[in-house]
């Protein structure tokens, strides 16, 4: 096996050999390598086909810019993990990865078809290709594009992993333990403020700490030597907290930012178990400095994506870093002189190389260093062409003409295995982006830069723009002082020599004798998209970036265009003929890089993924078999199936107990809300639609509370308890809302009303009893109590003892039945509960569910707000006229009650349903209609509720009709998948329409 | 994630609170007297201003008083906060 790990560096372990697999194959690493790392150790360039073209593609980088080395980690179906870039992957034993986007595998993928089909998958040819016939998109379309597309295979079993959340507030928050953001750190700690450091990689240092170069000294050191024993003293400030393998996600206003802490993804299989895996830090800094540096950027030339073609810069880190050469025989292609680092790092590692330089001459140091070595430049030269399939093999370079626009001259052939590219670097403005910043271009070296630092938050060194070792420490160290408002003075005397400049010669899309059509000038390497498809996109009409972007998909992949963007926006300048920087940059979104989703979520999964609210009775509920049901945030029985009944057997049972004996449902999330204070009834009066100051005290009265438009809101029973005091329910749903609602009022348009607002909903349990033998049941529990209807009529209100506990006791019915409600202190809601049922056993008293309450109810025609109505609905849309005052001068929404939209006749309007086949039961939701022939179909409304009563043998509906109040006994039709279902419009109540049963 | 300075609390991460709208815009007094054209005016009728606004916030989650509240929606940051029936402060118009 090939090994290319020429030289040992601090950062490589080689006492601890790893072993992992790539591809099913075995092969070894060491600690400290990255999984990319590891590979190119072995030789392995080819990593991935790509996206649409399927062509081989390698490593191209050493970070989180990484589009090519996208792999697959693990095969467990609940840990298995899509999209994780080789290049930050650090190596663990026992890893298992493989490359995605590839089918059979790397090596021959039937995919790569489409690459001598490619002149036919242009710009857009997705929009363009895949239109019509509609019906070939779900079964022909999208499973092609599936397969042949996959990104990756997502986890189909719960993550096993635990992910944790984190609140942290500190002064300084610091991004980036780069040069710049290390001196930060050191300042703002040392001045006594509270300081986090954060930092992706696994140490700190960025570019520099592997810089063995003696082209940049510091104190007349090597700058690596220097930044080391920098990291050494910020490490014992006390107040600076250091975070390593965590990397800023989101940005967002007001200082508030997200991090991801990676905690495990580093160790072997059998350390990883039982410990938090990610961590998501929520950051509050009160000032930010980012330090996020800058990337490099790739060139434009045709076939450049060939495997074995990285950053000249990644090279460089593989090299020096983990003591790694990407190849024997290597060629920088530059327009600047970073490269020459590369290049003078590879010399002295005895790694033959020259250097294609774009630019016509250079004249600093560092270039003079390389040439004083021997190392060959081809200065005013353009690679035009790569050849090789699976790994660079070769390369032809031309002459540039004097204006750089084409290429004069003879073809050169080169001979190679591996290409670095530097096309200067681009500051990662991401973070000063997200948090609302705007960007300047700046047109010397052709970078967009922070425009503006703001009080809280700072952008220093190259993310700044300021590449140069030589000026980054003298301007972070004043721009700290001044946006820290301190007077730090330990790097005044710091000495530093570089002998870099920074003159590049900017070509964003680099000439060939070939035309555009024929070459393959990779812009977006991970989305397979090339300078042609950015100028077909224009050429047909595109203007905005934005809409290139999609069009082209340009920078849309997961890498979301680090490498890509400016190269795309270079182009669309240069092809429009307009300034770069009016074109403006496309938005850089949240997250930086891909977050898992265990990392969002946290530790909110399971049974922690929502609050749970339980009434006190609730374990009775559970013990004797209920099934639930969600209601807002409560558990509230659904049905209570006995002996292995399904929904409609016990729906119909419970149904049939309450009308014939009597039930019981556990009220207790019913809203409550305790009122108080000398304009309480004034206070009624204006929120409900009814009249409330006649209301005796000790009697209870049916509301309903519109919105200021007029529509129905809520609504609920409200007692008088004593002359200044009002208990009112609101619906289970709807109590915070409507709390809030009557606040506002309160506070903001009636602050002279002496009211009290409280929410009582949890304080009390209620037990509901209905049915005829309701009132003997009561007798047991509260044999004191007069229960007679002169005594304790219908809508009224008592207080009794059970044993020496007080209760409520509101007779009051939603199901039409006799019916009373025992409220009772939550802490004996279970006690009063199983009183109740022991004193009902001999009446057969049934608890029954929420589907039975709402069948009971549907039959008495009552509404259920949030079900029957939409937010659409007023009073008299719901034939509930008969609930507005007309006295009152005015209450909230009475204005709008005679709006000419509120007054139109053909609203839709509730009705009774009753199909012609009585055991047909109606869909909710399904539409109603009176023709079907006439095309379009012209909809009238639809079914609101629906049920099979047990008590009228029959199926009943309510719904809303278009001028449903007009049409009653008119015959409609119900349109379904195969048939059509006729009925005829009724009646709202189904049963007992004189209320006998109510005082039965 | 705005951080909101309760006149009641003191300053609390959005999440506490509930936005109300525009500020300042006071119910007729006497609705029944309004065209449908005036009262559609109050009803639905609001700014949407791009920079400084004037806009009503609740502490849902915390003392559940409304206030008031001064801010740049160009940056979202807030300028001012005030008590429910004290005069919006005068700078900002
Ligand atoms: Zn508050």
């Amino acid at each position: 096996m090939p090994n290319y790990r020429i030289h040992k560096t601090e950062y490589i372990d080689e006492t601890k050999r790893v072993s992992f697999k790539y591809d099913g194959k075995t092969y070894f690493g060491y600690e400290g390598d990255t999984l990319a790392s590891a590979l190119l150790a072995n030789g392995i360039h080819l990593v991935a086909r790509s996206f649409k073209y399927h062509r081989p593609r390698g490593i191209v980088s050493c970070g989180a810019e990484e589009p090519n080395a996208i792999c697959q980690i693990g095969s467990k179906k609940d840990l298995t993990e899509p999209n994780v870039r080789a290049t930050e992957l650090e190596l663990y034993e026992g890893l298992e990865a493989s490359s995605q986007n590839c089918w059979p595998n790397v090596k021959f993928d039937i995919g790569g078809i489409n690459n001598f089909i490619s002149p036919l998958i242009p710009a857009g040819f997705y929009y363009k290709t895949f239109m019509w016939p509609k019906s070939f998109w779900k079964k022909v379309y999208e499973p092609l594009i599936r397969l042949s597309a996959g990104l990756g295979k997502s986890p189909t079993e719960p993550d096993p992993d635990i992910y944790d959340h984190k609140h942290v507030h500190y002064d300084v928050l610091v991004i980036g333990g780069g040069v710049s953001g290390i001196i930060s750190a050191k300042m703002a700690a040392k001045n006594n403020l509270k300081t986090l450091l954060v930092d992706d990689k696994k140490t700190l240092g960025g570019s520099t700490i592997y810089q063995n170069n003696e082209s940049v000294k510091i104190d007349d050191k090597l700058s690596s030597e220097w930044l080391k024993n920098e990291i050494q003293e910020i490490k014992k400030l006390s107040n600076l907290t250091i975070k390593t393998r965590t990397s800023i996600a989101a940005y967002h206003g007001y200082n508030f930012l997200l991090a991801k802490e990676n905690l495990t993804d580093h160790l072997p299989e059998e350390k990883k178990r039982n410990k938090i895996r990610q961590r998501l830090w929520k950051i509050r800094a009160k000032k930010v400095v980012i330090a996020t540096g800058s990337i490099e950027r790739p060139l434009v030339f045709n076939n450049n994506d060939r495997p074995g073609i990285l950053l000249s810069n990644s090279i460089n880190k593989y090299l020096d870093y983990y003591g790694v050469t990407c190849g024997e025989n290597i060629i920088l292609f530059t327009n600047n002189d970073s490269a020459y680092e590369t290049s003078i790092s590879l010399h002295k590692k005895g790694i033959k190389n020259l250097i294609v330089d774009l630019r016509k001459s250079a004249t600093s140091e560092l270039i003079k260093q390389a040439e004083s070595l021997g190392i060959k430049i081809y200065f005013n030269h353009v690679v035009t062409n790569t050849f090789g399939y699976r790994k660079i093999n070769s390369l032809e370079i031309m002459k540039l003409s004097e204006d750089g626009n084409t290429t004069v001259g003879d073809k050169i052939k080169l001979s190679c295995d591996c290409l670095g590219m530097s096309g200067g670097w681009t500051p990662m403005v991401h973070m000063h982006t997200q948090s609302g910043g705007k960007l300047n271009f700046r047109d010397d070296d052709q970078v967009f830069l922070p425009k503006e630092n703001s009080e809280d938050q700072i952008s220093v060194g190259s993310c700044n723009g300021d590449f140069d070792l030589e000026n980054v420490i003298d301007k972070t160290v004043n721009k700290i002082n001044k946006f820290l408002d301190i007077d730090n003075q330990d790097y005044q005397d710091t000495n530093i020599i570089c002998s870099k400049e920074n003159d590049k010669r900017n070509i964003w899309l680099l000439p060939n004798k070939i035309p555009l059509g024929k070459t393959k000038c990779f812009i977006d390497f991970q989305n397979d998209s090339t300078a042609k498809d950015i100028k077909l996109a224009l050429k047909e009409g595109f203007r905005s970036i934005e809409h290139v972007k999609r069009y082209t998909t340009t920078g849309m992949a997961t890498d979301q265009g680090k490498l890509s963007n400016m190269h795309a926006l270079g182009i669309i300048a240069d092809t429009a003929g307009v300034k770069m920087g009016s074109l403006g940059t496309t938005t850089f979104r949240p997250p930086f890089t891909p977050l898992t989703f265990g990392t969002l979520v946290g530790r909110n999964v399971g049974k922690f993924f929502e609050v749970v609210r339980k009434t006190s009775i609730h374990e009775w509920h559970v013990e004797n078999n209920a099934e639930f049901e969600n209601v807002g945030q409560w558990k509230r029985p659904w049905y209570y199936p006995k002996n292995g009944e399904n929904m409609h057997d016990a729906v119909q049972r419970e149904s049939k107990a309450a009308r014939e004996s009597s039930g019981i449902l556990d009220a207790s999330t019913l809203g409550k809300i305790d009122i108080q204070g000398t304009d309480a009834s004034e206070f009624l009066n204006r929120v409900y639609t009814n009249a409330w100051s006649k209301l005796a005290i000790g009697k209870c009265r049916y509301g309903l509370m519109l919105n200021e438009d007029g529509m129905v809101y809520d609504d609920g029973v409200t007692t008088r308890i004593s002359e200044n005091h009002y208990l009112m329910t609101t619906t289970t749903g709807g109590a915070a809302n409507v709390l809030s609602k009557l606040e506002d009022y309160l506070q903001t348009e009636w602050p002279e009303l002496d009211v009290y607002l409280t929410s009582v909903t949890d304080h009390y349990s209620t037990a509901s009893i209905c049915g005829p033998n309701s009132k003997k049941i009561l007798n047991k529990l509260f044999p004191n109590l007069d229960l007679s209807d002169e005594n304790f009529p219908h809508m009224s209100f008592k207080e009794a003892k059970l044993e020496n506990i007080n209760c409520r006791i509101m007779r009051i019915s939603f199901t039409g039945e006799l019916s009373y409600e025992i409220n009772i202190e939550s802490k004996y809601g279970h006690s009063l509960w199983k009183m109740c049922i022991e004193a009902g056993k001999e009446f057969n008293l049934t608890p029954y569910g929420t589907e039975t309450m709402h069948l009971l109810r549907a039959e008495k025609g009552f509404i259920i707000v949030g079900q029957d109505t939409d937010g659409t609905m007023t009073p008299s849309d719901l034939q509930m006229d008969w609930i507005v005052s007309k006295k009152k001068y005015d209450f909230i929404g009475k204005r709008s009650l005679y709006r000419s939209d509120t007054i139109r006749e053909d609203r839709k309007q509730l009705v009774g349903l009753l199909t012609d086949d009585p055991k047909e039961i109606l869909e909710e939701g399904a539409q109603i209609v009176s023709d079907v022939k006439s095309k379009p179909i012209d909809m009238l409304g639809h079914v609101t509720s629906s049920y099979f009563s047990p008590n009228l043998n029959k199926s009943i509906a309510l719904a809303v009709v278009r001028s449903g109040k007009t049409i009653k006994g008119q015959k409609l039709i119900i349109p379904m998948e195969h048939k059509n279902i006729n009925v005829t419009v009724s009646d709202t109540i189904f049963f007992d329409r004189e209320n006998k049963r109510l005082n039965a | 994630m705005f951080l909101i300075n309760c006149p009641f609390c003191g300053e609390r991460d959005q999440s506490e609170f509930s936005s109300g709208g525009e500020a300042h815009i006071v119910r007729p007094k006497q609705p029944t007297e309004l065209s449908d054209d005036e009262w559609a005016e109050y009803l639905f009728m609001r700014k949407n201003i791009k920079g400084i606004q004037f806009e009503r916030w609740n502490h849902v989650h915390g003392c559940r008083k409304w206030f008031n509240v001064v801010r740049d929606t160009s940056n979202d940051k807030i300028l001012s906060v005030y008590k429910m029936g004290e005069k919006p402060p005068v700078n900002y118009k």
